[in-house]
């Protein structure tokens, strides 16, 4: 027994990967693919596939197939590891083809629509079916940022008390709570509007007010739920210690647990929003839709985004068309910045 | 000792001593405003039901069952029930088959966006993506409505002819009038896109809680990535994906808006999924609201209460399976 | 043969990298069983492994022990490229199986890994399959075809010392099965594969005492024909069923390789003080 190795003078040993081989990767990738795109180009010329689709569609369909037979040079497992990943990737990619369109036509058709005044001008002297340069959706967007406002002081107060009373009270009913909220979120939206429509449009009139209650509805389960996962995040040492220093639960709450959880109750509550800007069923049966600008939540119907587009699509024409384009974008953008915010305040809350 | 006296603790030690909390009064009224708060949810779903069931009962009382299995929809008078004939046949039918539809769709787009998230990428790659996703499933649906009308169409229609033209034979292929505009099938495509990034999510948080060891396990044994991921990621995530795609379904079938700019509501039975016609609860009554006599609006919220007993009833049915998965995962 | 001479001069290259390993039989490499040269692992910027230069010699059995921590499993994963599915990781050095390098560019990773089977510390049956299916799964995930079946699930069943107790339930999940039942179809499983190497890492340490007295047995008897790894925190079962020891410690650094030597040798009389420490029980 003695060592095979001369000790030897201290030498530096690199870190390597074998199991990374770039060049052969790379060359992996890039073979099949150039084949594919080749006898993919073929397919498109002899048959009727058509346009990118049709060609995205034979190059998926001619990868799968070098990918097996280049498989198949090893051995029929390997051929069907790499079909499988071919398959499996397209099912990702392929999702995201109808989703790049959307995007790509809301904010190219929608630029079209958007000109200097379009938030600050409404539809009171403009129909949909004029020409584009006129008129706006000030009213839209003035009125869906009124109704949000509304069905967030409603929303998210009760919400977030739904969610306490699961974690902090941990009453009798949590359980019963808990399906019950659950059971709330999978309400359709056009039911949320129904019921609002049979309570309050029918006995009163189309308000902004009775959109504002009828997206509360669906706003409130988002938040509660969302606020239920962060506030189990807030660690049990820290109520005890508050406890342990003599104080209430009411203050412990207000003064400890609250505070701590607040970015990620932020960002529950901008879930909730995103969640319910964007829905129209319930406002055809609540908000309704008005072409002029108007502060007035009650007594008469308010404009919003979402109805803006729906009225602009159904009125049909190509300008008012692109004008409902606008209001996606501009309905799409908003959305957005309300996603950004909750992630920027979920960051915040992970520190 | 005998057996006796272990059997019989009764007089063993001292009594245990009640533990008693007496709380402060203000924390009292605490526990008590929250409490009511959070009973809010439970009144709401509950006048939901209450309300809806109130204004439709007469049109039950007057249809019967009728109202479930006619496909008539026609107000009469406008004024009253009588004369009038009313019946969600068609519309259920029609939503059901489109639901189902764009879940026969959505479903391999769904795993394979799952598995390729959990296990195809990187880490940082994982999280861009994921994030994407999620902006995706909040795209508001009367978007992918105007998206599914003024850009899919035309090439979904084309789709739909050549489908017709080499699967006609097959009953629910066939069309009776060659207009492939506005029917089930585009509408299940528009349902399909909205519901791969909720089912997925779902699906994916399932997929990545499979056991690690089960994976090792399979790798030493030689096997391939996909073997892997057939050995064990596949049944263990099979529930999580069947809720995945229940909680999907459950939004298919409520989706008013999508369907309503996609789809051409006709109030007859029909199974043609290609060909432009078909029904839809919510749809339905979106679109009559605005003109409904008295008679037609009690009808209606009888519709609506037949869809929110549909929808609760599948959301129930998944957030149970999630929720058996969720266990057995821990 | 003109494989083991190419192997040697490799070989002969790399020794100076080698600073003080410790092998148990020298000039083997190059010939059958398992040989790690020069080893070292890093996980990101950490250093866990350094220099590690092991011969397993065909048909033995060989423990790895020491105190947890000091890169005893990271090890036996090298052996198998296993670790590598950790983002971060990095290695040097080389691993011959049978005068193979593992990490050779041309290697095929699966069917290296078809020849050198694993054992996890906990049993980890895969529960949506029969035990039958279970002992059957890699020949299924390598798509190896096999004209008898039932003898071969017999043969398994009965090396890995199962047979007796499952055959009348070959149908039933193989989650039904005790802990130290499951451990021993898992040994079962991958024995289908026909491996040439068994690495197992604490293969007993979530078994009851029972259960592992019949997997020690198991892994005797299986000596006889195959190359057995065992990583194992426990020095009474080192004894039992090693014929080599290799002591593994970390001093806070990487972990490295103190001494290597035939079972006996260590338990009695080891070279280093730190060894007798250790199988004396006064640390770790």
């Amino acid at each position: 027994m003695s060592d095979t190795s001369t000790p030897s003078i201290m030498q530096e040993v690199q870190p390597r990967k074998p199991w990374v081989n770039r060049g052969q990767s790379v060359r992996d990738m890039v073979r099949p693919t150039v084949l594919a795109g080749v006898v993919a180009s073929v397919v498109v010329l002899v048959t009727g596939l058509a346009g990118p689709l049709g060609f995205y569609f034979a190059f998926v369909l001619a990868f799968i197939v070098v990918s097996f037979i280049n498989g198949m040079r090893h051995d029929k497992v390997k051929a069907i590891d790499k079909v499988m990943t071919t398959l499996v990737t397209a099912g990702f990619a392929t999702a995201f083809i109808p989703w790049a369109s959307i995007l790509f036509t809301v904010f190219k058709r929608g630029a079209s629509a958007i000109y200097f005044g379009y938030f600050t001008h409404d539809m009171a002297y403009t129909a949909g079916d004029d020409e584009l340069g006129m008129g706006g959706l000030s009213h839209a967007l003035v009125g869906s940022l009124l109704i949000l406002l509304m069905a967030s002081v409603i929303a998210i107060p009760f919400g977030i008390v739904t969610a306490l009373y699961i974690t902090e009270v941990k009453g009798k009913l949590s359980g019963l709570v808990r399906v019950i909220v659950q059971s709330m979120s999978g309400v359709p939206s056009i039911v949320a509007g129904l019921f609002v429509y049979a309570v309050v449009v029918s006995r009163y009139s189309f308000s902004g007010f009775a959109g504002a209650i009828s997206l509360a509805i669906l706003m409130l389960p988002t938040v509660a739920r969302t606020s239920e996962e962060v506030l189990k995040l807030v660690p049990e040492d820290l109520r005890s210690s508050a406890y342990a220093l003599g104080a209430s639960q009411m203050a412990t709450t207000f003064r400890i647990v609250l505070p701590t959880a607040r970015s990620g109750l932020i960002t529950a509550s901008m879930l909730g929003l995103a969640r319910v800007a964007g829905e129209t069923a319930p406002l055809i049966l609540t908000a309704y839709y008005s072409a002029v600008y108007s502060l007035k939540v009650t007594g008469q119907p308010l404009a919003s985004l979402p109805m803006y587009i729906f009225q602009n699509f159904s009125t049909g024409t190509d300008t008012a068309l692109t004008r409902a384009w606008g209001g996606a974008a501009v309905l799409l953008s908003f959305i957005f910045i309300l996603f950004i915010i909750a992630r920027l305040a979920g960051r915040g809350s992970r520190k | 000792m005998s057996i006796a006296t272990v059997d019989k603790p009764t007089d063993d030690g001292p009594p245990r001593r009640a533990i008693t909390n007496q709380r402060n009064a203000s924390d009292k009224r605490f526990r008590a405003v929250v409490t009511a708060g959070a009973m809010f949810a439970f009144v709401v779903l509950a006048l939901i039901a209450g309300f809806l069931l109130f204004r439709g009962f007469e049109v039950f009382k007057e249809f019967g069952f009728g109202f479930l299995t006619s496909s008539t929809w026609d107000s009469g008078t406008g004024e009253s029930l009588e004369g009038a004939s009313f019946g969600v046949a068609a519309m259920l039918v029609g939503s059901v088959i489109v639901a189902l539809m764009a879940m026969i769709l959505a479903l391999p787009f769904v795993i394979g966006t799952s598995l390729f998230l959990e296990y195809y990428i990187g880490k940082k790659l994982r999280a861009v993506l994921v994030s994407i996703l999620d902006l995706m499933a909040a795209i508001p649906s009367i978007i992918y409505g105007l998206w599914g009308y003024l850009v899919l169409m035309p090439y979904a229609a084309g789709w739909a002819e050549t489908i017709n033209k080499y699967f006609g034979w097959i009953p629910i292929f066939k069309v009776d009038v060659e207009n492939f505009d506005a029917s089930p099938f585009i509408s299940a495509l528009v349902l399909g896109l909205m519901i791969i990034p909720i089912a997925s999510s779902v699906t994916r948080e399932v997929y990545s809680r499979a056991p690690q060891d089960q994976i090792s396990a399979a790798y030493a044994l030689g096997g391939s990535r996909w073997g892997a991921l057939k050995a064990v990621v596949l049944p263990f995530g099979r529930s999580g994906l069947i809720g995945g795609m229940l909680l999907g379904l459950g939004r298919a079938l409520g989706e008013t808006v999508a369907v309503l700019l996609t789809l051409n509501l006709v109030f007859e039975l029909k199974f043609q999924v290609l060909a432009s016609a078909g029904g839809n609860v919510a749809s339905l009554i979106a679109s009559r609201i605005g003109e409904a006599g008295p008679s037609e609006i009690k009808a209606l919220m009888a519709a609506g209460l037949v869809l929110f007993t549909l929808t609760l009833l599948v959301n129930f049915g998944a957030s149970i399976i999630v929720s058996r998965t969720s266990k057995v995962a821990q | 043969m003109e494989n083991d001479d190419i192997n040697l001069t490799v070989n002969a290259t790399n020794t100076n990298a080698a600073t003080g390993g410790n092998a148990l039989d020298e000039g083997r490499v190059g010939t059958n069983g398992l040989q790690t040269k020069g080893v070292h692992v890093w996980f990101g910027k950490h250093h866990v492994l350094e220099d590690i230069s092991l011969d397993f010699p065909a048909n033995s059995v060989t423990g790895l022990i020491g105190p947890s921590g000091c890169g005893k499993s990271t090890f036996l994963r090298v052996l198998n490229r296993m670790h590598e599915f950790i983002p971060g990781a990095a290695m040097a050095g080389e691993v011959f199986l049978d005068g193979e390098e593992i990490y050779g560019p041309k290697v095929d990773v699966t069917a290296m890994r078809l020849k050198v089977g694993m054992v996890f510390q906990k049993p980890n049956p895969f529960p949506s399959m029969t035990i039958a299916e279970n002992v059957l799964a890699g020949l299924k995930l390598a798509n190896i075809k096999v004209q008898d079946k039932d003898s071969l699930l017999e043969e398994c069943l009965t090396r890995a010392g199962l047979w007796k107790e499952v055959k009348d339930r070959l149908k039933l999940s193989g989650s039904s099965l005790s802990g130290g039942q499951q451990q021993r179809l898992c040994i079962a499983r991958a024995l289908a594969v026909k491996p040439k190497v068994l690495l197992m890492d604490e293969p007993c340490s979530a078994l009851d005492p029972a259960s592992t007295l019949k997997v020690e047995e198991t892994i005797v008897q299986l000596s006889a024909d195959m190359t057995i790894v065992v990583v194992t925190h426990n020095m009474q079962q080192a004894a039992r069923v090693s014929d080599f020891c290799a002591f593994f410690l970390s001093d806070g650094g990487p972990g490295q390789v103190v001494e290597a030597d035939r079972t006996s040798v260590i338990f009695s009389s080891p070279s280093d003080q730190r060894t007798a420490d250790y199988v004396q029980g006064r640390f770790g």
